[in-house]
């Protein structure tokens, strides 16, 4: 990332990446109320729609789980279109090579998860349901990554006095989190496309207890006295302690953010972005147990679910956007890249 | 004059094999309160699906009457392999009506033909997610007055998945054996497994919520009687 400069921002091109980015989002939270709402194979075929071409289903015929999703593939396509657009243009714009790439890869992974989609159905196979899950959370990330690289921001940084650097125990730190983040996230597609509904239906203690008694005999109760309205599979032992390990894992990751702010804040000071960034970070992770709460509390409810999905994934996105912010500012010195004052260009200044 | 002896012999055969079977009956209980039934509410909220009903129904789950007596329950002879007469039985009809499954508990031999059917004005998917190997899951569409669908499996299997997605709240339980031998509680709890030869059997009682039970039993040349009871802790 650091090396050769670049000629500047392209203000359209940075646009146009923040809306692929905020359409991904948005389908990101199409496809988690999909799961939600147990739809995700109502309709049978793929690419077409109940024998239709994609575009031309009659929207009389959007009912019940079909709505969602034919909504989501619609707007796949969609963001499909756009990252195609967005890694055209960064080939042809973009005076920095490793972009071009960058668009590329991104114009790969999209396809890849059309066809991840669209082979879930038509192969009936649930286990990649999870993978289009989690790789939709990287591609998430990707396209808010583009979104910064095009950015003035991005554009504008500069090595500073040493002070503006990040430290390198705080941005490991950090980077540790993220990734406890992705595990918890992967953790969380396993644990939704079980079909099983909630595995242990009250918080914070489950089944009454601290740690729920998984013998066959205890969980044969729970399948007994469980009375759902979807065709939910049993509950197993295994699912038990896979939610009691989720957790677990949303209370390091909590006690870990919370380091992570409180450093930020005493290593680059409070009035520092990253240290806000870091502060909000925590905030959100909070927002997500809350949100973890509630969804056992509303018994699972489609809109409390998705919206779980969709902070876990803010939290992954944030995490990875800090990373990435905190090493351009530590980026070494070089002659390419001479110290400037503090809040000085030097790299425009050599460029105008 | 020869012949008479012959037709007479072959008709006391075939009165014998019919005479040396019998039936194995009983009684289903459930003993314990069951769960609550929850009303089926997005059933209600769907505009195609509430319109056909005045109150919002529930689920049925535990269908028990005041006396503790256990519908839905299969009951049927364990082991029993080789011996299904499905080809040639009658289909079996599975039905969407009222956007639900009905019946809910079903069973069927190996080889059957099961008859799914649309009642309804509205579309549905019919979703067959067996589990065991063999038997093929497939997902297919069905308009509103739409042509049936046929399903056959050619492996045993205890209370396969028929689900609908585009209305999930739609679902029931295919259960499919190798043999004749076997049946479904009724309302009052009792059940009839018919023509059984005579021998020495384990029967083998299913409920989807509360597991199984079995017992033995000897059929001779007389009704065989067994009674379960299940419990809900």
């Amino acid at each position: 990332m650091s090396g050769k400069a670049t000629t500047g921002s392209n203000p359209w091109l940075h646009r146009f990446a923040v809306l692929t980015a905020g359409c991904t989002f948005l389908l990101l939270g199409l496809g988690g109320l999909v799961t939600s709402h147990e739809a995700g194979m109502s309709v049978p075929d793929w690419p077409n729609t109940y024998g239709y071409n994609m575009f031309l289903f009659p929207f009389s015929q959007w009912v019940g789980g079909i709505f969602y999703e034919h909504t989501h593939r619609l707007l796949a396509s969609g963001v499909g279109l756009l990252t195609t657009i967005l890694a055209v243009w960064l080939w042809f714009k973009d005076s920095r090579k490793w972009m071009h790439w960058l668009g590329v890869v991104a114009f790969l992974l999209v396809v890849a998860q059309g066809v991840l989609g669209g082979l879930r159905v038509t192969l009936h196979m649930d286990s990649l349901g999870i993978f289009h899950g989690t790789i939709a959370q990287l591609f998430f990330v990707l396209t808010c990554a583009l979104a910064l690289f095009t950015s003035r921001w991005w554009a504008e940084m500069a090595p500073h006095q040493p002070g503006f650097r990040v430290p390198g125990d705080l941005r490991t730190l950090v980077l540790a989190t993220t990734l406890l983040i992705f595990g918890q996230l992967i953790l969380g597609a396993t644990m939704r496309h079980q079909h099983a509904g909630l595995a242990i239906p009250d918080f914070p203690l489950a089944y009454g207890k601290i740690w729920p008694d998984t013998s066959p005999d205890a969980v044969a109760q729970y399948n007994a006295r469980r009375i759902s309205l979807n065709s939910e599979n049993d509950i197993t032992a295994f699912q038990i302690e896979l939610q009691m390990t989720h957790r677990i894992m949303a209370l390091a990751i909590f006690i870990l953010t919370a380091v992570c702010a409180w450093l930020a804040r005493r290593q680059l000071g409070g009035k520092d972005a990253l240290a806000k960034l870091a502060g909000f970070w925590l905030a959100l992770i909070f927002l997500q147990a809350l949100l973890g709460a509630a969804t056992v509390w509303s018994n699972k409810a489609a809109d409390v679910a998705t919206a779980h999905v969709l902070v876990g994934a803010l939290s992954l996105m944030i995490g990875s956007m800090w990373c990435i912010m905190a090493f351009r500012r530590s980026e070494p010195i070089t002659e390419a890249r001479p110290l400037g004052a503090f809040g000085s260009q030097p790299i425009l200044a050599a460029n105008k | 004059m020869k012949i008479y002896p012959v037709v007479v012999l072959a008709a006391m055969l075939s009165l014998g094999s019919v005479a040396w079977a019998a039936d194995i009956v009983g009684v289903i209980t459930l003993k314990g309160t069951p769960p609550a039934e929850k009303e089926i509410t997005p059933l209600k909220e769907d505009a195609n699906c509430g319109a056909m009903y005045q109150t919002t129904p529930t689920t049925h789950f535990y269908v028990v009457d005041a006396k503790g007596d256990l519908a839905d329950v299969v009951v049927s002879l364990k082991g029993i392999t080789g011996k299904s007469t499905g080809a040639s039985a009658a289909p079996a009809v599975l039905d969407q009506k009222g956007c639900l499954y009905v019946p809910q508990i079903l069973a069927i031999q190996t080889g059957q033909k099961l008859i799914v059917k649309n009642s309804d004005n509205c579309i549905h998917n019919v979703h067959a997610m067996p589990a065991v190997a063999g038997n093929p899951e497939s997902n297919q569409v069905q308009m509103a007055g739409g042509a049936d669908l046929d399903f056959a499996f050619a492996q045993p299997e205890m209370f396969l998945k028929f689900k609908c997605d585009v209305h999930p709240w739609m679902f029931a339980w295919v259960s499919v054996f190798d043999s004749p031998y076997f049946c479904i509680s009724d309302k009052d709890g009792k059940f009839v497994i018919k023509n059984v030869p005579p021998g020495k059997y384990t029967v083998e009682a299913a409920h989807r919520k509360l597991g199984t039970q079995v017992q033995a039993v000897e059929v001779k040349d007389s009704d065989a009687t067994v009674n379960f009871t299940f419990e809900v802790k």
